[in-house]
Order: C-alpha cells, then sequence, then structure tokens
C-alpha cells in the first residue's frame, strides 16, 4: 500500500536526503533539479485573450430565458430596529415579480439588507426599492474604535461591551526580557480598515428546475456555496449545482454563500424565474466584508548586538460588527525572542463585518512589528538589514536577504545621500512568511477522449492566479504531452472536490491531485499501447505526444493513434491529493525590499521600486508567479498610501464608496517590481508546489513604511502614509 | 438611475429653449452626469444631446494668440493642441494632468467648467446636505481632509475644475446662450461663492449653456505654469494646483503677475497678495517663498485639513519659479 522514496530536498546550498512514505499508486515526487519539458516554461495564460477581449463569461455575464434582476434595500442607519417593512406598493409596480423582507432585523450597520425585489430589469428593480416603506427606530451608534471602546459607549449588541476578551500567548519572562535589553522602543502603530475591492462585485445568477437549483456565483468556493444553499433551502448538497467559470477576485471576501446570492435563489423560486443579482460597488464595499483595523502597541526590547529580548504587544483591531481582527501571527513567528507576549482585542463597533483577506492579520502586524524594529535598529547604530539578519530563524530568508540586498544594492542605497531638493529618498526592508501549503481533499479527473485530446477536471476555481492555466501544465506535464492538448476544466460542483481558493492553497492542493489522475491515466494508457507496442507497460514512456518502447524508441506510436485505440468515447482515470508527506518544511519564506520617494514640502510619497524574494516551491508557470508577486505588491501599495474605509461619525456613513474616493494604486502608482525566487524542493507533495498569494502580499506595506521613515527621518506610524500624517512626522503641519 | 429620453436640439437657441424647460440636463461627454445620474443626484426626463450640435468642437486661434475655445473640444484635443501649448501652456498642461486619457478622450470642457464638486458628503445620495437643500454641510464637523481651506462657509466644496484656474489666470470670457439670446461673463464672475447660495457652483441660469470660451493672449513675453499636487498619480484629484503667469520687463523685474489656485475653495482662488509681492520684484528663491505665503494668508483651515496649507504653498511657489524659469528640483 505505501512505499518509501527518498527525496533530495531543501534548497541550492542546503540539500539533503529525506525518506518520505508516500502511498502505492502516488507519481513519485518531482525532485530536486528535474527537466521538465512544460512546467516550469513561462506559460501565457490560456485564457488570457478570452478575458482581454470580453469573451470570458463572468457571473455578471449570465443571461437565461425569462430572467430577472434582482436589487437589494439597505438600511441608511448605522444601528436601528426595524418596526415595520411595507412591500406593498414596491409589488404593485408593473415589472416587479417578487420582493421579500429580511426578518426579525435589527440593523447595526448602515447598508445591512432589509428587503430585496426582482423585476424584469434592473432600472425597475431599483424603482421598487424606493417604493418599500421602512419604519425604523434609530439608536446610539458608534463608528470609531476608540470611542466603542470607552465604558460610555453606545454598545453594538444587547449583549453590552464593544471590547472583547484578550487573546493571549506568552513566551519566556517579558518583564525579566526588558531588564537586559540596551534598547526598547515603545510606540503605537495603527492601520485602516482596507477593503477588497475585487474587481468584479459579488453576485448569483440563481435558476430552479423543480427542486434542482443551479446558481453562477461570483465565489472563490463553489463547494461552500453549494453546501449554504443546501442547508438553507433544506436540499441535499446534490440538487444544488454551483459554477464559477470565471471569477473577477475574491481575495478572501467571497467564501460561503453570501446574503446576495440567498437573496437571488429566493426570489428566484418566489418569482419562479432565474434571478441575477450583481452587487454596486458601494455595496461591495460597505456589506461584502473588509481587513480590519487595528491599534497596536508595541514594546520591543533589544540587546546591544540586535539580539531581540523582549517582545509584547498590546492589540485592538475592529471588523466591524463581527470578525477576528489579531495581527499577533508575525510577532509569535517572524523574528526569533525568547520573550514574547501578545494580547489581542476584537472591538465591535456599528460597520460592516471583516472577513478575510490576503493573509488575514499579517499586513497589519507585519507593518508594526517591522516599523518598530527599524526604530529599535536605529537606536543601536546598527544596519537595519544586519537587526533582522540577526533575529531571523530561516535558512532560507538568509539566502534570500542576501540574494535580495544584491539585486537591491542595499549596501549603497542604505547609506545614500537621502536629499534632491525637496525630495527624499529611502529605503526599507520587511520580512514575511506564510504557509502556502495546501491540504488534502482535491480530488481530479483526466480524461483521454478518442480525438487525442484530455480533458482535466476539478471543482476548483481560478480566483484570477491562474489556475486553469497551472492544471493544464501539471497534467500536460504527466502525460507527456503539449500544453495544446489539454483542456482545464473547472468551476463546477459536478466535477469532483476541490478546495475554496483561499489561503494560498489552491495551486498546492489541486496541482498533486491533478498529476495523480494524470499519472493513473498514463496508466491506463500505456496499457493500452503495450500490447500494440509488444512491450510491457512500464517499458513504455511519452514525451511531446509520443509513445515510446524506452530501450527501442524508434519503437513508437502517436498519442493520438493510441486515443484511437480507446473503446467508447474515452478513457478516464482519477486521483487526488494525498495527505502532505511531511518533508522538509511546512513554511516559506520571503522577504520585501523597497524604495521610495518623499516630497517633503507635500507629503506625498511615491513608491519607486521593489525587489521580493519568495520561497516559490516548485513554479509551474514563472508568469503566473510573477503576477502573483506584482498583485501582491501592487495591494501592499494601496494599504501602505491610500486605501481607508472612511465612516462619517456624525451618520455612520461610509464617504468613500466609490473607486475614486477610496484611492486605488493606478499604473503611474505601481513600482518597478523584480521578483525572484528561492525553489525550496519541500518534498510536501508530489509536486512540490506552493500558493504564493499571501506569501508575497504580507511584507509589502511594512517595507514601504520602514523606506518612509528612512526618507524623512522619522517614523510615519499609521497607515495609510497619507501627506498630512508624512507632514506632521516632518513636523510641517 | 430613473429612466431618460435624449433629445437633439437643431441649434444652439433650441438647446438653450429645450433646457430651460423642468427636468432636463445637458449632454456634452456625459462624465460627470454619468456619475450624477447614477448617484441619483441627478435624475431629469430628457438628456439635452449638445453633440448634436455641429461646429462646438473646435479650437481656433488668432495671429494674435487668443484662442476661441468650443465648450465640446475635449480636455484631451486641450492637451494636445500645439496652439494651446503655445501661448497657454498652463491650459495644456492643467488638461494634460486631469483625469485618465479614456476620459480625456470624452470629457468636454464646458462640462469641466460645469462639473458638480466631488464632495462625498455632496456625492453621497443618502445624505441631504446644504447643498442639496438640507440644514447643514457635513463637512464641518464630519470628514473633510479634501475640503476648502479658503472661502469656505456655509459650504465648503472645493471646485473640481482643473482647467477653471488657469482659464481665470489668463483672463478667459465666457459666451452663455441662453433661452433669450447670448451673454458674456469674465470667468471671474462664473464661479459663484457658497456664500451667496450654497446649492449652486455657477452663473448659469436654467437653459443656459457655456457657448464658446474667449481666452486673450497673455501678455507679452509673459511665460506660465500649471502644477497640481495629488495623493495618487493616476486618476486623482489634487490637492491644491497653482498657475502662475509671469512676466518680466527689460530690468528683469516682474510687471504682470498672477497667481490662482484650485481644489483649495469652492471657486478658482486668485491671489492678489502674492500677485502683489511679485510686481516689480526680481525673480529669485526668496520672493517666491514669500509670494508663496502671502497666497494662504487667511487661510482658515477645518479640522482635518491644515495640511493642504503647506501643499497650496509648495504648488504656488513650484509654479512661479517653474514660469519664472528657475529650475525646479522636484522634476
Amino acid at each position: 500500500m505505501a512505499r518509501r522514496v527518498t527525496l533530495r530536498l531543501g534548497f541550492e546550498g542546503e540539500l539533503r536526503d529525506v525518506v518520505v512514505t508516500i502511498p502505492d499508486d502516488e507519481p513519485a515526487p518531482w525532485q530536486w533539479g528535474e527537466k521538465f519539458s512544460v512546467v516550469g516554461v513561462a506559460t501565457p495564460r490560456l485564457d488570457g485573450p478570452l478575458k482581454a477581449t470580453g469573451r470570458a463569461p463572468y457571473t455578471c455575464d449570465i443571461q437565461l430565458p425569462g430572467m430577472l434582476y434582482g436589487a437589494i434595500l439597505r438600511s441608511p442607519y448605522p444601528h436601528a430596529r426595524v418596526r415595520s417593512v411595507d412591500l406593498g406598493a414596491a409589488r404593485r409596480l408593473a415589472g416587479v415579480r417578487a420582493a421579500l423582507e429580511r426578518s426579525g432585523a435589527t440593523i447595526r450597520f448602515a447598508g445591512q439588507e432589509v428587503a430585496a425585489v426582482a423585476a424584469v430589469s434592473p432600472e425597475i428593480a431599483r424603482d421598487a426599492l424606493r417604493l418599500i416603506k421602512v419604519e425604523y427606530a434609530p439608536m446610539p451608534f458608534v463608528v470609531a474604535m476608540d470611542e466603542a471602546s470607552r465604558p460610555d459607549a453606545p454598545d453594538v449588541f444587547e449583549s453590552g461591551g464593544n471590547v472583547g476578551s484578550p487573546h493571549l500567548n506568552e513566551i519566556g519572562n517579558v518583564a525579566a526580557g526588558f531588564e537586559t535589553a540596551a534598547a526598547s522602543v515603545d510606540a503605537v502603530y495603527t492601520t485602516p480598515v482596507q477593503t477588497h475591492v475585487s474587481l468584479e462585485t459579488h453576485g448569483a445568477v440563481a435558476s430552479w428546475n423543480g427542486d434542482e437549483l443551479t446558481v453562477w456565483c461570483s465565489t472563490q468556493g463553489i463547494f461552500g456555496v453549494r453546501d449554504d444553499l443546501a442547508v438553507h433551502f433544506s436540499l441535499p448538497p446534490e440538487n444544488v449545482r454551483v459554477i464559477t467559470a470565471y471569477l473577477g477576485g475574491g481575495f478572501g471576501s467571497k467564501f460561503g454563500a453570501g446574503h446576495e446570492v440567498i437573496f437571488a435563489a429566493e426570489l428566484a423560486r418566489m418569482a419562479r424565474a432565474p434571478v441575477k443579482l450583481m452587487l454596486s460597488r458601494a455595496e461591495e464595499h460597505v456589506a461584502t466584508g473588509n481587513r480590519p483595523s487595528s491599534r497596536q502597541h508595541v514594546r520591543i526590547g533589544a540587546a546591544r548586538d540586535g539580539a531581540l529580548t523582549a517582545l509584547e504587544l498590546e492589540q485592538h483591531g475592529s471588523g466591524g460588527i463581527g470578525g477576528g481582527s489579531g495581527s499577533a501571527a508575525p510577532y509569535l513567528s517572524l523574528y526569533r525572542c525568547p520573550n514574547l507576549r501578545t494580547s489581542e482585542h476584537n472591538v465591535n463597533i456599528n460597520a460592516g463585518p471583516a472577513s478575510p483577506m490576503r493573509a488575514p492579520g499579517w499586513p497589519q502586524g507585519c507593518f508594526a512589528l517591522e516599523l518598530a524594529i527599524d526604530e529599535l535598529a536605529r537606536k543601536l547604530n546598527l544596519d537595519r538589514l544586519e537587526m533582522r539578519r540577526r533575529n531571523n530563524p530561516s535558512p532560507v530568508r538568509a539566502l534570500e536577504f542576501e540574494l535580495g540586498a544584491r539585486a537591491f544594492r542595499w549596501e549603497e542605497r542604505a547609506r545614500a545621500p537621502k536629499a534632491r531638493g525637496p525630495m527624499r529618498r529611502g529605503v526599507g526592508v520587511a520580512s514575511a512568511v506564510w504557509h502556502g501549503i495546501g491540504a488534502s481533499g482535491p480530488q481530479a479527473q483526466c480524461v483521454a477522449f478518442r480525438d487525442g485530446r484530455v480533458a482535466v477536471r476539478i471543482g476548483t476555481q481560478d480566483v484570477g492566479t491562474g489556475t486553469r492555466t497551472i492544471i493544464a501544465m501539471v497534467a500536460a506535464e504527466e502525460l507527456g504531452l503539449p500544453l495544446s492538448s489539454v483542456i482545464a476544466e473547472i468551476g463546477d460542483t459536478r466535477y469532483l472536490f476541490s478546495l475554496p481558493s483561499g489561503g494560498s492553497m489552491t495551486a498546492p492542493s489541486t496541482t498533486p491531485a491533478v498529476r495523480q489522475a494524470a499519472a493513473h491515466l498514463k496508466g491506463k494508457l500505456m496499457r493500452l499501447a503495450a500490447p500494440a507496442l509488444g512491450a510491457e507497460p512500464e517499458d513504455l514512456v511519452i514525451s511531446d505526444g509520443v509513445v515510446r518502447v524506452r530501450a527501442e524508441p524508434n519503437r513508437a506510436m502517436q498519442f493520438a493513434d493510441l486515443c484511437r485505440r480507446i473503446s467508447g468515447d474515452s478513457l478516464a482515470a482519477d486521483g487526488e491529493h494525498v495527505p502532505n508527506y511531511g518533508g522538509y518544511s511546512m513554511t516559506q519564506a520571503g522577504c520585501q525590499f523597497a524604495g521610495v520617494e518623499v516630497d517633503i514640502e507635500t507629503g506625498i510619497v511615491r513608491v519607486v521600486d521593489f525587489v521580493a524574494v519568495h520561497d516559490a516551491g516548485a513554479i509551474v508557470d514563472p508568469l503566473t508567479a510573477r503576477s502573483q508577486v506584482n498583485g501582491g505588491i501592487i495591494m501592499g501599495v494601496g494599504f501602505a498610501l491610500f486605501e481607508d474605509r472612511r465612516l462619517d461619525p456624525q451618520t455612520g456613513l461610509m464617504v468613500n464608496p466609490t473607486m475614486d474616493d477610496y484611492k486605488l494604486p493606478g499604473v503611474l502608482d505601481t513600482p518597478e517590481i523584480r521578483a525572484y525566487f528561492v525553489e525550496v524542493a519541500n518534498g510536501i507533495t508530489n509536486t512540490g508546489v506552493l500558493g504564493l498569494g499571501e506569501a508575497v502580499h504580507v511584507a509589502a506595506a511594512a517595507a514601504i513604511g520602514c523606506a518612509v521613515a528612512d526618507a524623512i527621518g522619522a517614523p510615519v506610524r499609521d497607515l495609510p502614509l497619507t501627506p498630512d500624517r508624512v507632514l506632521a512626522a516632518l513636523g510641517r503641519v | 438611475m430613473k429612466r431618460f429620453a435624449v433629445i437633439a436640439p437643431a441649434d444652439l437657441s433650441a438647446a438653450a429653449r429645450m433646457l430651460a424647460e423642468p427636468n432636463r440636463s445637458a449632454l456634452a461627454g456625459g462624465v460627470d452626469l454619468l456619475d450624477l445620474l447614477k448617484q441619483e443626484l441627478a435624475a431629469p426626463d430628457e438628456l439635452v444631446n449638445l453633440k448634436a450640435l455641429g461646429g462646438l468642437d473646435r479650437i481656433e486661434s488668432e495671429s494674435g494668440g487668443a484662442l476661441r475655445i468650443g465648450p465640446l473640444v475635449t480636455l484631451h484635443q486641450l492637451a494636445a493642441s500645439p496652439a494651446v501649448r503655445a501661448r497657454h501652456p498652463a491650459l495644456a498642461d492643467a488638461a494634460a494632468e486631469a483625469a485618465t486619457p479614456q476620459l480625456r478622450n470624452l470629457a468636454t470642457v464646458g462640462g469641466n467648467l460645469a462639473q458638480r464638486p466631488r464632495c462625498w458628503y455632496f456625492r453621497n445620495p443618502a445624505i441631504v446636505c446644504l447643498k442639496k437643500g438640507g440644514s447643514k454641510c457635513y463637512a464641518v464637523a464630519g470628514l473633510n481632509r479634501y475640503h476648502a481651506i479658503l472661502g469656505g462657509g456655509p459650504s465648503f466644496i472645493v471646485n473640481p475644475s482643473n482647467l477653471a484656474p488657469a482659464l481665470v489666470a489668463y483672463d478667459a470670457t465666457l459666451t452663455l446662450h441662453g433661452p433669450d439670446g447670448a451673454r458674456k461673463l469674465a470667468i471671474a464672475e462664473f464661479f459663484t461663492l457658497p456664500k451667496a447660495d450654497p446649492r449652486r457652483e455657477n452663473a448659469l441660469i436654467p437653459g443656459e449653456i457655456i457657448a464658446a470660451i474667449d481666452v486673450p493672449a497673455p501678455p507679452a513675453g509673459a511665460r506660465s505654469a500649471y502644477i497640481e499636487a495629488r495623493e495618487k498619480q493616476s486618476f486623482d484629484w489634487p490637492l491644491a494646483s497653482a498657475v502662475a503667469i509671469l512676466a518680466m520687463n527689460r530690468a528683469g523685474e516682474i510687471e504682470y503677475a498672477r497667481i490662482v489656485m484650485g481644489a483649495v475653495a469652492p471657486i478658482p482662488w486668485r491671489a492678489p497678495s502674492a500677485e502683489k509681492i511679485l510686481h516689480g520684484a526680481r525673480l529669485d528663491r526668496a520672493v517666491a517663498d514669500r509670494a508663496a505665503q502671502a497666497a494662504l494668508e487667511g487661510a482658515a483651515p477645518l479640522a482635518h485639513n491644515a495640511y493642504k496649507i503647506p501643499i497650496a504653498r509648495a504648488m504656488v511657489r513650484r509654479a512661479i519659479l517653474r514660469a519664472g524659469g528657475i529650475a525646479d528640483e522636484t522634476a
């Protein structure tokens, strides 16, 4: 059943042999230095042309005969009891086919859903919303975290008390650690609420056929949506089909069936017609989740040589009416420190709930911790990179620091003159950790057809990272076929189960299942080919679409000819992601260097360039890997410089729920980005692929914050680093 | 968005008569109008399509350097026009810095001048503020980081037009075509302070259309510059902008100076005190500094926008230095 194999694991200069146990039917894991023909080749996304020309059908592109349009009425009050909802006039409007109210509603944030309608056009649906009469009893509210923490603040929930009990971590003796410190820093850092701003808003098209429900949905997890809908409507899961052919981003905000999906299905059932319900940009900002704010009181101490002796975090964060806001994780694992204490508190305010967002808690924690380390290094008169080297627990990152410093020219730039007229240049470096190792669960199917095509089918979804492309590449590699022969079919719960696309899990979780399915199909095909070639199946090899006898390469058969021997229409095989072998390392190290330029007369910051060095495991497609780095850093620029969900203290309304007032980095705000990968052979799965989505975002804002502090000679401890704050740090306001 | 019809006028007079009827809006580039419709701040029954009219999309230049700009000229046309660039570079630069390439291809000069303010309270359909007939300006006690530091009260919007400060500096005159004929108005009179009526930003009466923008040639030898500060470099409204026009006499003394700031007040904000300091002086960094200081004297910031004062000051100083040909260290 199982066999033991010896794998060469680690990274350049630090390779060692490790024995792991793997199932018999698992293909031999890809090895360090393995030669590939498809994997590792820079490959443009297979669906790129479809997306670029508008032909890729996203959820909002789905049109069904007789389809209605849904819209949601939302509360203008941040805290209110709904006394009554009168849908009568809305229902009577010509063209309205269904209306419903959210039962038992106490409103706890402005923008919370109150009612929904479906009509024959989006315009009529919106007209109908205006006809719904709602009687609200407004209640006192609080939208600022510091105010919510005061004892006399209005309670967000009836249970009272807006500040949750602390979540504690303690290692060693912090007080003793500070006593031995040669220098210490005691400062408060804050980060704002950031919203996901997926280019495609949340939404769904729901269609009933008897008690069978089909939902096209903008989701990161088709099976999660299926299960939520099955529970909500008391249906067996097989009666619910969820399709996500193309997805315009999620970043953690699109797990499960949100209220818009439930409403679409409810309205469709009431109206006996399909309903499309896509949220507007403003709804997206206020009601579909966010990265919580943080206020981080950091105390950190180190010995004269820079070795950390004590680190303490007192953190408050608000995910509105729900969602964990903790940011302690980087404090516990980024650097070595013998004496640690972290305390995290969730604070409720009358604002939309948080949801996971690209490395939950990490970018916030990393920003405060890395800035504090820079402040400490300055007190100790240590180079900031050297300070990090001395406390770095990861041999992989030690190599990354060297590669990155060389590429970035750290030694030279950290000492370079900073001034050119009113412009000041600065550099920063920050560390990242993630664990994009994936998980078991996914199953895949590979099917060869008589016409020589191969389909790989798996119930995953492409959140925008290139999943479709890398799945096809892995199957093509295993089957020895050109990529053009393989079609990847994803985004449908009719396919075998896969995990939600989050936690940097998609590539590491799906590729081993796809590879195993391809290996199993290859086994079946070799058994089909063996008699024709007069050889044993295990003596056959396949490459570039030709099956050959290993010892006599002239005895060969085209893959297409082999497929014509398939009886019936097709030959299929399944594969699964077996439990991780537990090979070399369960974490992935990274570091990022940022260069900035600050105009000290205006306080305007421009991020000039980035060097990112990351452990990516085995890289399937260098283009999509680099694309991940670009995306993670650009989102980090937004978090560092611009983005902030701003709530009006007078009305509780978000004042910037648009894409112009909620400022996102554009082309001219994007730095030059250079990505380098340390391909650590981790021996975790048969592909050794890691997920990059989060690793590449964790340190970006921190590196920018450190660079700005370097440029102007003073830390700006609050994100975003807007001109008012930069000018205040400079003493110019 | 409420349903509407698009109607095509035969000529300017017909357009003016159409627009004089209630619940009608002018459609030119449609950039701000589409925002207003989507945010339910405008709900016209009919849009009067000015693009149906010919001849309003041209830039005519006279031999002396004066310009006549049609209201349907796009920002891109303005930015790319050699005739504009020749004598009115601050106007060309102001157009080039606005919005995005896509928007500059659509947005018109008339629309840029008549667009509604960007104030996030005004733009929020759930808030009935002073500008929408409500009782208070929410910016006063609210989130006011982008609001006025000069000329505010009782409303604290800032004028959002990139072109307006340049056109004020160049002494442009607007031809306004109304149902009862045309009138001419100096552009400085076109923009109105909220003190007069907080619900409006300009002197247009119902039915009136900006039919032409006449920009005289600046004094002989004058040099001008436009500069703006944005938080984002891609697609953002300025935190502050400044236009400087300077002309020197043979002795090297400034004999003509115009300083106008944008994004700091409800109207394009001319700074006569800065002009006075420049007048008769020989330009150097110290003089530019003093003029910039003077330009912001009297600034009355709200709780969160005092930072705009040093930014506006930097813009004025840099515009003066650039117009005066003194090396700019930020380029």
